[in-house]
């Protein structure tokens, strides 16, 4: 949100009475309230506190804002929190508004310890204080009215937003704000029961929909402040090299370049470029003669690193899982056994919104707007650059074009170099910008993968011995995260294989973790992107094998109490009738997978057009526990689905040549248009009251598998190397 | 550095900029008009997607020393358009956006399509969306918004 938004915000609320509920920062609910402060229009608005941290506030105009603790970036939680919560106040939700929090300690998630946006938490880690942050300021509304009319609370029941007492007393919520902060927060506080929803589990409209097909909704590109100059940086073309000599002359005599000078980065240094405007920054960044320091720097070539990779792959490495017998594989007959070599491509993010951050460095104290899913690093990280401590920053959570994990950095390269740049223009509002081309080249990839599976078949068709050997750099070595790595083994690589539902007795699987000079990072749904791939398309090529249905074969060889896959197994079979009879010239595809504790089948229709897999629909079941918002669940499925035809595009890879990046925009590294995207997408939820589970990610590993499932149908061919180059 | 008088949403802008400026970062740094997104500068992606005397057309890439008097209608002043309108509440209706950062230019995309073939066909909507990239992969709902902005139409 911009400044001048917000100040007019400021002025209306300051006039009006507030509920302030908090969280105490070890997590624990408590209420800290305060009285309004009255200000006269003649007055000049004073800053919006957050001492610490509103959640809700009421104003007398009946209007309820609650603050959202995550990014907003796509996946709806700017409508989904503020839903749960306003059920529980019995808030009439056609007047709530949402605002993204800034960061601050009360603001962290309840699971994680930190701010921040990932492991498709934001509604399955928030639910249960949302619902309890609802429910304790309802009561304490409640508690007020029956003060005002001397009875007793449980005499008084709540409806959109007012709270009725006997003899036709009624109050509106926005009256009671007053003196319901005078009363106690209750400790405990009765929950809903599932039948009295009245807006979980609905399918409910975006809040952020009107302002995002308009053009009026800021993200934080659009940030626009007095005296803002714009950055960009020229990065090193291998990770790591530094600059050796720069001339910048040309740069310089540009109107409106205010300053070039050379950088520290994270790897390496570049130069930063600051200019009034951006076409400005960026015309002199083109115009800057930098001879780059190569030498001790490593130079990867993804060819290479592909040969290497395989032959590490025919080695045993760090074991994730083990049962049954090691030897067993070894006893079954070489016809019965499968021999199956995969290869994944480094990946890029690229969410639609380039990456920036915007910092004000003001000597004791600095200012950073950012579109981040690591509110807390990145505070933290912009406070050590500029010798402050991190509450001397204050960190507005700007909304965000996309993310996919690419705005939750350990090391926080982004909002650090803004940091830097600013810290040579004090009182200056620095807006670094990275380019597309910054962003395809600047790594923090999805890693390159490898992975060789060995396979006996039993004799009942199903499958009796597993070995199978990932090769890929480690996500979490060398970050904050790095304890989480055990045993040598990063679990974020090995998920959806070491840990898969499927009951194979004779079973190990271990990992490589090579080092190599690219910056590696979570890619929406991590491991599962590859894991869910060769465990999806083995398995349906064994169940092809075995003259088994798909459907039916999965849910032979799922352990009983995966439950959630059988669930979603069931329903996709009631759900796709028409799976028994594709159009000519196209074929079914299945997969199944469960990630972030959400199960997911997915039943696709293929025909190849021009070489390419066009998938004509998708049927999805999904069993993400209780649907918080069916809408926002259909959504974040359907999309999710195209996001995961990435891996299937021709040009769906990053690759490296003697340490440089080959790809450098939308046109060689290329995600999924309409085209590429299911023409349709189904989505059916398993009936649940279980707690909520993750949507974020779960669509995304299912679909790939799927297509090329339906693909082998049609062309009697295996794929096991991506991206799908050809056919 | 030279004046251009350019003819935005319906009213004339004086701007002062290096003639090579594109028009998107005009509209965005010199107009204040942030409802256009840049996402690639090479018109690979559809998010600066802006009218060009009525034709769909990626500000990223067009100078603005070529624009000349053509008249420009960007995201902020669509709905000012009756199709402009019908399209945005049927994005609404069709609860479309996820991110929404390349929704304006796919709204842009959808009426200049509408505004050309009242009933669009699938193929129709593929071509005419095409450059249109949504990382959201919000497509399956593109596909239906537009339907039903075209049965709104009549």
């Amino acid at each position: 949100m911009q400044p001048a938004l917000k100040r007019e915000n400021d002025l209306t609320l300051n006039r009006r009475s507030f509920i302030q509920v908090t969280t105490a920062a070890a997590g624990g609910l408590l209420v800290s309230l305060y009285l309004p402060r009255i200000t006269s229009a003649q007055q000049p608005p004073a800053p919006k506190v957050y001492p610490p941290d509103a959640f809700i506030h009421i104003a007398t105009d009946g209007k309820i804002n609650v603050t959202v603790n995550r990014l907003e970036f796509g996946q709806g939680v700017q409508t989904s929190l503020p839903m749960v919560l306003a059920d529980e106040l019995d808030a009439d939700w056609s007047q709530v508004t949402a605002e993204l929090a800034p960061a601050a300690d009360v603001y962290k998630d309840p699971l994680f310890g930190m701010q921040m946006v990932g492991g498709s938490g934001s509604i399955a880690h928030s639910f249960q204080q949302y619902r309890e942050l609802g429910a304790k300021t309802r009561a304490m509304l409640v508690a007020a009215a029956a003060d005002r009319w001397q009875v007793a609370a449980n005499q008084c029941r709540t409806e959109n937003s007012v709270v009725y007492g006997p003899n036709n007393r009624s109050a509106r919520y926005a009256e009671l704000a007053n003196d319901a902060t005078r009363k106690s927060v209750p400790d405990k506080v009765a929950l809903k029961n599932a039948s009295e929803f009245r807006l979980i589990g609905k399918p409910v409209k975006r809040l952020d929909s009107p302002a995002k097909c308009d053009g009026s909704q800021k993200f934080g590109l659009d940030l626009d402040l007095p005296g803002m100059k714009i950055a960009v940086v020229a990065h090193p073309p291998v990770f790591g090299a530094r600059v050796k000599t720069v001339d910048d002359g040309q740069a310089r005599a540009l109107a409106g370049v205010r300053d070039v000078f050379e950088i520290p980065l994270e790897k390496g240094t570049g130069v930063a470029v600051v200019a009034d405007r951006f076409w400005t920054a960026k015309q002199a960044r083109d115009l800057l003669k930098i001879d780059w320091d190569l030498s001790g720097v490593e130079r990867p070539d993804t060819a290479e690193l592909r040969a290497k990779y395989k032959q590490l792959a025919t080695t045993t490495g760090n074991v994730a899982a083990t049962r049954g017998d090691e030897k067993a594989l070894d006893r079954i007959p070489q016809t019965n056994r499968i021999v199956a070599e995969y290869e994944f491509p480094y990946l890029a993010h690229a969410p639609m919104e380039p990456l920036n951050a915007t910092v004000n460095f003001q000597g004791d104290k600095a200012e950073a707007w950012v579109p981040s899913q690591f509110q807390t690093m990145d505070q933290m990280i912009i406070a050590q650059t500029l010798g402050l401590k991190p509450d001397q920053v204050t960190f507005h959570t700007e909304f965000a074009g996309g993310g996919f994990g690419r705005r939750a950095t350990t090391d926080s390269h982004v909002p650090k170099e803004a940091a830097v740049i600013a810290k040579r223009f004090r009182d200056t509002p620095i807006k670094l910008i990275w380019t597309r081309e910054d962003d395809v080249r600047g790594g923090y990839y999805r890693p390159m993968h490898a992975h060789r599976i060995e396979i006996g078949i039993g004799p009942d068709g199903l499958p009796s011995a597993w070995r199978h050997v990932i090769v890929g750099q480690s996500l979490l070595a060398g970050t904050p995260f790095a304890m989480m790595v055990k045993n040598g083994v990063d679990e974020t690589a090995v998920e959806g294989t070491a840990d898969t539902s499927y009951n194979i007795p004779n079973f190990h699987v271990s990992v490589h973790h090579p080092t190599v000079n690219v910056p590696v990072l979570w890619w929406r749904s991590v491991g599962h992107t590859h894991n869910a791939f060769v465990m999806e398309t083995l398995i349906d090529e064994l169940a092809a094998r075995a003259r088994v249905d798909p459907i039916a074969y999965r849910k032979k060889l799922l352990k009983a109490d995966a439950k959630k896959l059988h669930s979603v197994l069931d329903l996709l079979d009631q759900k796709t009738a028409w799976r028994k009879d594709p159009a000519a010239g196209r074929a079914v595809g299945i997969s199944c997978h469960e990630s972030f504790e959400t199960a997911v089948a997915c039943a696709v229709e293929v025909s190849i057009e021009n070489k390419r897999p066009k998938i004509h629909r998708a049927t999805v079941a999904v069993n993400c526990g209780l649907a918080v918002n069916p809408l926002s669940v259909e959504s974040q499925f359907q999309g999710g689905l195209g996001f995961g035809v990435l891996q299937l595009m021709a040009q769906g890879a990053i690759t490296l040549k003697d340490g440089r990046v080959e790809q450098r925009n939308f046109d060689g590294y290329t995600p999924a248009y309409i085209i590429d995207a299911p023409s349709a997408v189904d989505v059916h939820i398993v009936p649940s009251t279980e707690p909520p589970t993750g949507c974020g990610e779960p669509p995304v590993p299912v679909i790939s598998p799927a297509v090329v499932n339906a693909l082998a149908k049609l062309t009697g061919k295996r794929y096991r190397t991506l991206p799908l180059v050809s056919v | 550095m030279a004046t251009f008088h350019l003819n935005i949403n319906g009213s004339e802008k004086t701007v002062d900029v290096d003639p090579s400026t594109p028009l998107l970062w005009v509209l965005r740094e010199e107009l204040k008009l942030t409802g256009t997104k840049y996402g690639c500068g090479i018109s690979a992606c559809g998010a600066c997607t802006v009218h060009v005397a009525g034709i769909a057309t990626r500000s990223c890439v067009v100078p603005v020393e070529l624009v000349g008097d053509r008249p420009i209608v960007t995201i902020e002043a669509i709905g000012k358009d009756p199709v402009g309108r019908v399209v945005q509440n049927a994005w609404i209706e069709t609860d479309v956006v996820q991110c929404g950062y390349c929704q304006s230019g796919q709204i842009m995309s959808a009426v200049a399509l509408l505004k050309d073939t009242k009933k669009p066909t699938d193929k129709n909507i593929e071509e005419s969306m095409g450059g249109n990239l949504c990382r959201c992969a919000t497509y399956v709902r593109i596909r239906e918004a537009i339907k039903r902005a075209s049965q709104q139409l009549g």
